[in-house]
């Protein structure tokens, strides 16, 4: 799947201003990009999801346009049909692991039931070794179980893509290096882009397949041209 | 003893209190819960003087109110003529007027209940519910409302408890017509004015009683007693 940013946004706060300038293509399945926090990491990725407009500019994944200032195209974020992974997973906690992993299978203005048992859900529960959980809250799970509930949950909808917020920062070292393996694993077994930003060098090795750059607000990958959306969404 | 308070109006005078607050906290509950997410989650110019002009009824004398009121829903006011007009509806000194009145003074402790409920919700899951597809109707009702509906209870059940001792706004708007818009805490004073202790007694029994229910049910429901939400 292509993706293709080219897109710009400037942010002020009590007087000091931020840009964000961000310009790649990638084909990879795999995309890593760091740098150090405050470099604008979290900016780029909640506008690739939709939370956060740019300035301009244009955002195509998959041959979709997501944005495009210039046609005035702007999705919002539940129709991206994109994965979001949170730093700290912004679990549901009113909501237990079950119903965390059908939230998005509920469109309705009602949360899925506490004993929710479609298929989609069983098989996550199952995949993730979730079923012993099942019935928990999420201020009971552990920090690794957490992020596998938060995985479950975002994977469940079948998303085009996941985007993953410094996805091991929460973690202690020791559970860092296991996450990394599964995520890696499953990575691969669902063939299912993603993209991944990090400060932690670490991650850089074990996912970076296509490793971008970014700096103070600066991401301009050189081998990337213009991107053109050429269909609507 | 009991004798009198089964022949007292008392009991009007308590089911007619009781009617009043219910709608007044009906109607605070709704508009609470709009203006309070509004004033919580959306950044628009004037928020802050929005914020000022919706509390004033907690700072200013419910005399001043029941003054405005009167100007607004009145015979000659804009509302109440053009009621009166179209529709034959005339307001003042009826029970509706009473519900008014005691909506208006009692709002401010939904909206800042709601308001700062609201606030406490983590505008990360809003958004985690928003990238799942899901539209923002359904954000706010399957996630922001779960996650604050224990402030917004609170708030509601001040608002009830401050609607049930509503005194001087509704006696200028609604008057005190025994058995029609004599609520409790008008009955007291004119009781207390009538020399009649006897009553005066009961109804300050009841009154009393009913707003430490209120309390009490408002306390376990404070947030903070209980951070699982």
């Amino acid at each position: 799947m292509t993706i293709a940013v080219d897109i710009q946004k400037t942010v002020s706060a009590a007087g000091r201003s931020f840009t964000l300038q961000a310009r790649f293509t990638s084909t990879s399945q795999r995309v890593v990009i760091y740098g150090a926090s405050g470099a604008g990491k979290s900016m780029l990725l909640k506008a690739l999801a939709g939370l956060l407009t740019p300035d301009q500019g244009r955002i195509e994944l998959g041959g979709q346009c997501l944005y495009a200032s210039a046609q005035g195209i702007n999705l919002p974020p539940q129709r991206r049909q994109l994965a979001y992974l949170f730093q700290d997973y912004a679990l549901f906690p009113h909501l237990n692991v079950r119903q965390n992993i059908a939230f998005g299978l509920h469109r309705g203005w009602r949360n899925p039931s506490a004993t929710a048992a479609q298929e989609t859900v069983r098989y996550w529960l199952q995949a993730l070794e979730l079923e012993p959980l099942a019935a928990l809250l999420p201020h009971q799970l552990s920090g690794g179980q957490r992020q596998r509930v938060a995985l479950a949950r975002a994977l469940a909808p079948a998303p085009r893509a996941l985007l993953l917020d410094e996805p091991f920062a929460a973690l202690d070292p020791a559970l860092r290096q296991r996450m990394r393996a599964e995520l890696d694993a499953l990575q691969r077994q669902l063939a299912i882009p993603m993209l991944l930003i990090t400060h932690d060098h670490e991650d850089v090795q074990a996912f970076g397949e296509h490793r971008l750059r970014m700096e103070q607000g600066r991401l301009i990958d050189s081998a990337s041209g213009t991107t053109e959306c050429a269909h609507e969404a | 003893m009991l004798a009198n308070f089964l022949a007292e109006p008392a009991w009007t005078a308590l089911a007619l209190s009781l009617k009043v607050a219910c709608w007044a906290t009906l109607i605070d509950l709704v508009l609470g819960v709009g203006f309070g997410y509004l004033l919580a989650r959306k950044r628009f110019p004037g928020r802050e003087l929005l914020d000022a002009v919706l509390t004033l009824p907690m700072v200013m004398p419910p005399t001043v109110l029941g003054y405005y009121l009167l100007m607004l829903i009145g015979r000659h006011g804009p509302l109440g003529a053009w009621l009166q007009h179209n529709f034959g509806i005339q307001l003042i000194f009826t029970w509706q007027a009473a519900v008014i009145a005691a909506a208006v003074v009692a709002f401010p402790l939904v909206l800042k209940g709601a308001r700062a409920a609201f606030e406490a919700v983590d505008t990360q899951l809003e958004q985690a519910a928003s990238v799942l597809g899901l539209s923002p109707w359904a954000v706010f009702l399957r996630v922001t409302l779960p996650l604050a509906w224990r402030g917004v209870l609170g708030g509601t059940l001040l608002a009830f408890a401050r609607s049930m001792g509503e005194f001087g706004a509704t006696l200028m708007v609604a008057g005190s017509i025994a058995g029609k818009t004599q609520t409790l805490s008008i009955a007291v004073y004119e009781a207390v004015q009538a020399g009649q202790d006897d009553t005066a007694n009961l109804l300050v029994m009841i009154t009393s009683l009913v707003c430490i229910i209120v309390l009490v049910s408002a306390n376990r429901l404070t947030p903070n007693r209980n951070p699982q939400g």
